[in-house]
């Protein structure tokens, strides 16, 4: 990698997380002020690592009721049907829709399980400081932050069936307990995100520990 | 103006210094070592982002005023409106979906819009808000939460959903939808925060040069 490279750290410079504006690095224990607009200035965020792992973790354990409980409840006149997420999708197939239940499958099971094994590996390889496949790595949490909203496709769906199929005993639809599993699943792996440090990646890098 | 050739600029996802250097108008500056975008130079200006921005409030209002979608069953029917839906999870113990659903398809959406006219009205007229920098802060924090987009292909995976049991009646929202859709993309393509940033430094300029 080029030598030459210099990141505002190893100049004591930190850029405002809002404006952008390049400040001095406030001292550690005295919380610093962006001049132009105000925000809080930190070098990285706040405790990154830490926090996104105790995001991460959660919805790892929220994904198994989220999969395995139903998400969504269905009555007729002639019968009670439980859907999980899953079962939801081979429904869909077996019914003809073959492309909305593609969408769905990426929506709910390829994008919540890519973003959480995606997060892991980041994690993990900024937490041993690896320096391997860093433009990869850079481009994968890129890719986590820009899908994982999708994921939120089932719970929509749920909210509108259930209120809009209200016929009295001829349909009626209800969310089921994996919903709520699942939406909590998406809204932790996208604070995990959130918390998550892109220039972490970087840092190993550069010479001089950045703390 | 000052002078931009000798700023510093720091990458927002790998903390690589650059210099900041003068761009083509439409073009967009990226970082030399991990090709993040930087910045971009908007061809818009903030009448055009001023006419999206009042464009999706009007579509907002009308999406939240008429029934998104009503069914018929065998002469029965039923039809909802998104707050209505919303207000069905809620009064049946669905406390959590409820409010997920709400804050990212009601809430924060309506926030976003309001924000946006705050800052671009009063440019209209020469005029400068008050608070546009905390403004600009809460704009970017709660983005990622804003998912009009992903609640429309919910709207769309549902109608799919209903077709085979039921006679579906489009609502004047459901349209609405479609078009806020639009707008709140067209919105976000032409905002440009480096611009509100640099019309508040030009301001700072001047008026330090009256005194």
């Amino acid at each position: 990698m080029n030598s030459q490279w210099t990141t505002a750290a190893e100049q004591g410079l930190c850029s405002c997380h809002v404006c952008g504006l390049l400040s001095k690095m406030p001292p550690h224990d005295h919380p610093g002020h962006c001049s132009r607009c105000g925000a809080r200035l930190h070098g990285r965020k706040h405790d990154s690592l830490a926090r996104s792992w105790a995001l991460l973790i959660a919805a790892y354990l929220l994904y198994i009721p989220a999969n395995l409980l139903p998400i969504m409840e269905t009555g007729s006149l002639l019968k009670h049907r439980e859907d999980t997420i899953i079962s939801g999708i081979v429904q869909l197939w077996k019914t003809g829709f073959e492309g909305i239940a593609t969408i769905v499958f990426i929506a709910s099971i390829m994008v919540p399980l890519f973003k959480l094994i995606a997060l892991t590996l980041l994690l993990i390889s900024v937490q041993r400081r690896s320096v391997w496949l860093i433009g990869q790595r850079l481009r994968l949490y890129r890719l986590v932050e820009l899908v994982g909203r999708w994921s939120m496709l089932d719970i929509y769906v749920v909210t509108i069936l259930a209120a809009v199929v209200q016929i009295r005993s001829l349909a009626t639809v209800t969310a089921g307990p994996g919903a709520i599993a699942f939406g909590a699943v998406v809204v932790l792996s996208m604070f995990s995100a959130i918390y998550f440090d892109p220039r972490l990646i970087w840092d190993p890098l550069q010479k001089e520990r950045i703390v | 103006m000052p002078n931009h050739s000798a700023h510093l600029i720091a990458c927002h996802e790998c903390d690589l210094l650059q210099r900041e250097i003068p761009i083509p108008l439409g073009g967009e500056a990226h970082c030399c070592r991990c090709s993040a975008m930087l910045y971009r130079s908007s061809p818009g200006t903030f009448d055009n982002t001023l006419a999206f921005a009042m464009a999706a409030a009007i579509l907002f209002v009308i999406a939240n005023a008429y029934p998104l979608i009503g069914i018929d069953i065998q002469g029965n029917t039923n039809a909802t409106h998104l707050f209505g839906a919303v207000r069905y999870l809620w009064d049946h113990e669905m406390l959590l979906i409820s409010i997920l659903v709400g804050v990212t398809t009601i809430v924060i959406p309506a926030i976003e819009i309001t924000m946006m006219l705050y800052i671009l009205l009063p440019f209209r007229f020469s005029l400068v808000p008050i608070g546009v920098p905390n403004i600009l802060r809460v704009l970017q924090s709660i983005k990622p939460w804003s998912m009009i987009e992903v609640f429309m292909l919910g709207i769309l995976v549902s109608l799919v959903k209903l077709k085979d049991t039921s006679t579906i009646i489009p609502g004047v929202a459901l349209w609405s939808f479609g078009g806020l859709t639009l707008m709140l993309a067209a919105v976000a393509s032409s905002f440009n925060p480096r611009d509100v940033w640099q019309r508040l430094d030009n301001i700072s300029t001047r008026e330090n040069q009256h005194e």
